[in-house]
């Protein structure tokens, strides 16, 4: 109960005041696009040399905890996911803003995004020691496995049929070659100077995301002019908590995937949200509505990616070992006031670590309270006209990918895949599947070459990839997966009648 | 902040040119841009942070530097950059990591080489260390090697990645004590390799004596020795080299860090540089966050680095023409 006796520290003057400060500049870092968290708490860092290390911890804790659920904010409103995190918020998230719903949106997000970062942060307070030996247990043939299971999620995820998932998955696996290889340095497909450092992710997202929406806009701002405007609905907090309360399972599956998946060092931050949101369509009732602004897409989402957050530092404070990039660039915060973190860094500096982690527990529901509080007023940006909205998405684009290596080369390639999803999303094509197959290529890839030079120095290729009950864990769910994927190809086909296959067409052009 | 900042800064440069391209006595005239070729967070990006902290001092350089990351392929991939693409007009300055980019440049399909850039100062020096898991049977550097003489080419143990200090290490190692190793690059850097060591996935470890520090005063792992000439006396006295264990290895592995500018820069502003620079490094309050977060710092004059890369480029030749 030792973080309830440092609680105190958190509310004098000056430390609340660094968790505001923390708070809403979380939030407002993360609402930006191409700022992901990691970089958010990599700009702060020069600003905590000033300050006492509890200090400066307080700051980076609470400025971690809220870009993570900020992301969210314009992933709904403007399609644009901050960072890989929040891919799976804009399904259904966006969907229910163009709706006019927005408010509601933010209000689940922001609900779902404090219950599964309060429940994280808990699993950091109570299960540490049992959780660090969790993290290490996953060596690179089980983050193979993991990274396989994801590419099975990959057919199910966002798209009219398993088919064009899987073929949306290839073309990110294919996107994830390029530049030169992690390991080996070999240079693959760069046929210009701008990709010979591969595809960065962040540019991608925003590309992938935003460019065909901004299209889309410019297209209907010139047919139907005044035609389509939406009227923002209010939308009581009172109701977005009953809602989320009803939507157990959700948020259920969200929390307890975000927790577990956001453990895995290298891996968990970025695909958390997504295999959350897979699962709890999985398991839905109504599984149907996924995709189509429902709400419960939102919860399980923001559940998970928030619920990663407390878990992703299990590896730092414990074993030293940095186990995301936001966990290096908070070593670094750690390091410059001499505090190596470690086994006894509770022992050494309860004064600094407890504070941190407590500032953790307040900053997130101060997100909460503030999310709540902008939910309103942000939903209305669905109110400004389409050809305005399209202007500032686009600068926003340009933006954020060139700020994320100061790099136009990193502009041209946001510009240029964002064009190409335009016109593979009128093929019925979506850009989620695509970006999963981005991420996981080169963490399948990588794995299973360091898996291999470990196996062929040692036990052999099949002996290493396919023993041990942690391998036989993860191949079962992936061949689970697989025959849900294909069972559920099967039932539509069956149901479906040659009438909704040419309305589901029309529907489509 | 600072990054939009810079960027606003970088686009109005752009603008104005080459306006003042004759006079140099005013440079610096805005702030800097120091390019990283490795991720947030990692070892060279904390310590180019903290090194360049008290750039904006009115005895320093009296503007600030902002560092940018372009990381990917073990830095390949922020060297060409900065080897073809960077302006130079003392404006961009980037850190460099010795022996990484002399080895990738010997073993070849980058577009740099030690010729493409003219240092300025050395501020840390980072030796190579052997490291096992606490609960290792290995006690020392003998024990590995009869390891390897009984198992060829089955020891393995992991370092940050290929053609890095690392691997260098690893070669010489294998070269020194006549075995056959095997080496197991990792994609996440040193802080993925250490914890290959500390899962046990691997056997051992070459890792940076800075990580394997504090490591080690988390109780994960033990060191077995240095890949250096000395030991350190600062932060491991007890650890011995590998040459006082019998193993015929200089420092061609440790890990020097520093700044330096593209070719082409004008002389008179690498001089300004090469005299302010290494003055900046020696602030009090650089050193003691250095030494607070256990970064061994080295400082050397350009002239010092001048003769360390030559005889860099001359020793890598020698080990990896064997390859």
């Amino acid at each position: 109960m030792d973080f309830l006796f440092y609680m105190g520290d958190v509310f004098t003057p000056i430390n609340f005041g660094l968790l505001l400060l923390g708070t809403i500049g979380g939030l407002i870092l993360g609402a930006t696009p191409g700022l992901s968290p990691t970089m958010a708490v990599a700009l702060l860092i020069p600003f905590t040399f000033q300050l006492e290390p509890q200090q400066g911890l307080i700051l980076l804790g609470a400025a971690y905890t809220s870009t993570v659920a900020g992301g969210a904010v314009s992933a709904i409103l403007l399609k644009i996911p901050g960072a890989p995190a929040n891919i799976a918020t804009t399904l259904d998230g966006h969907t229910m803003a163009t709706k006019g719903e927005g408010a509601k949106a933010l209000q689940l997000s922001f609900l779902a995004s404090a219950v599964g970062g309060l429940f994280g942060v808990f699993l950091l307070i109570f299960l540490t020691p049992v959780l660090a030996q969790w993290a290490l247990a996953f060596g690179p043939s089980h983050l193979f496995w993991l990274a396989i299971l994801g590419v099975t999620v990959i057919g199910t995820l966002d798209s009219s049929s398993v088919v064009k998932g899987l073929l949306s998955g290839c073309i990110g696996l294919w996107l994830a070659t390029i530049g030169f290889d992690d390991i080996m340095g070999a240079q693959r497909f760069i046929f210009h100077p701008s990709v010979s450092g591969g595809i960065n992710v962040i540019p991608a997202l925003i590309g992938l995301f935003a460019i065909p929406q901004v299209i889309t806009m410019f297209t209907k701002g010139r047919s139907s002019d005044d035609a389509e405007v939406i009227s923002v609905k209010r939308h009581p907090i009172r109701l977005a908590v009953v809602e989320v309360i009803k939507r157990k399972t959700a948020l259920t599956i969200g929390t307890l995937t975000g927790s577990i998946i956001g453990l895995i060092p290298g891996v968990g931050g970025q695909i958390a949200g997504l295999v959350a949101y897979d699962q709890s369509k999985k398991f839905s009732k109504e599984s149907q509505k996924f995709g189509t602004g429902h709400s419960e897409g939102i919860i399980a989402a923001e559940s998970a990616n928030n619920a990663m957050v407390g878990p992703s530092l299990v590896p730092l404070l414990t074993l030293s070992i940095p186990g995301s990039p936001t966990a290096a660039v908070l070593l670094g915060g750690l390091l410059i006031h001499g505090i190596f973190p470690g086994p006894d860094l509770f022992m050494n500096y309860p004064q600094v670590a407890w504070t941190f982690i407590d500032s953790m527990l307040i900053g997130q529901i101060l997100m909460c309270v503030f999310g709540l509080y902008i939910a309103g007023l942000a939903a209305s940006v669905a109110r400004v006209p389409h050809a305005v909205m399209a202007a500032i998405v686009l600068g926003l684009a340009v933006f954020g990918s060139y700020s994320v290596q100061n790099s136009m080369g990193d502009v041209y390639v946001m510009a240029t895949l964002g064009m190409a999803m335009y016109f593979l999303e009128r093929f019925g094509f979506s850009a989620a599947p695509l970006v999963l197959g981005l991420i996981l290529g080169p963490i399948a890839e990588a794995n299973f070459i360091q898996g291999s030079m470990i196996a062929n120095a040692t036990v052999g290729t099949g002996a290493y990839f396919f023993t041990g009950w942690l391998n036989w864990f993860l191949i079962l769910i992936v061949l689970a997966s697989i025959s849900y994927s294909i069972w559920m190809e099967i039932a539509a086909r069956r149901y479906t009648t040659k009438d909704d296959a040419v309305a589901k067409e029309e529907a489509m052009s | 902040m600072k990054k939009w900042i810079t960027g606003a800064a970088l686009a109005l440069a752009a603008m104005a040119g080459s306006a003042h391209a004759d006079g140099h006595e005013a440079y610096p005239e805005r702030p800097i841009l120091m390019m990283v070729s490795y991720g947030a967070g990692g070892a060279t990006d904390f310590q180019a942070r903290i090194v360049t902290m008290t750039a904006g001092n009115e005895d320093a350089l009296g503007m600030p530097i902002a560092i940018v990351n372009r990381p990917g392929a073990g830095g390949r991939v922020g060297w060409n950059w900065f080897a073809s693409e960077a302006e130079a007009d003392g404006y961009t300055l980037g850190a460099y990591n010795i022996p990484h980019f002399i080895a990738q440049s010997i073993e070849g399909g980058v577009s740099y080489s030690a010729d493409s850039f003219e240092p300025i100062a050395n501020w840390g020096a980072d030796p190579a260390v052997f490291v096992v898991g606490a609960d290792s049977a290995f006690n020392s550097m003998e024990d590995v090697v009869n390891y390897a003489k009984e198992n060829p080419g089955g020891l393995t143990f992991s370092g940050a990645g290929l053609f890095v200090g690392h691997h260098i290490a690893a070669l010489q190692l294998e070269k020194a004590a006549g075995v056959k190793l095997a080496y197991i690059p990792n994609n996440k850097g040193g802080a993925g390799a250490m914890r290959a060591v500390i899962a046990g996935e691997v056997l051992g470890g070459v890792n940076n004596l800075s990580d394997a520090f504090r490591a080690r005063e988390a109780g994960n792992v033990k060191i077995l020795g240095v890949f250096d000439l000395e030991r350190n006396e600062e932060f491991l006295p007890d650890v011995p080299t590998m040459k006082e264990q019998g193993f015929e290895i200089d420092n061609a592995s440790v890990n020097f860090r520093g700044v330096m500018v593209p070719k082409g820069t004008p002389q008179p502003i690498i001089d300004k540089l090469a005299t302010t620079v290494p003055a900046m490094f020696e602030n009090g309050r650089v050193q003691s966050r250095m030494a607070a977060g256990g970064s061994p710092m080295n400082i050397m004059t350009r002239d010092e680095v001048l003769k360390m890369w030559a005889a860099r480029q001359a020793t890598l030749e020698e080990l990896l023409a064997g390859l």
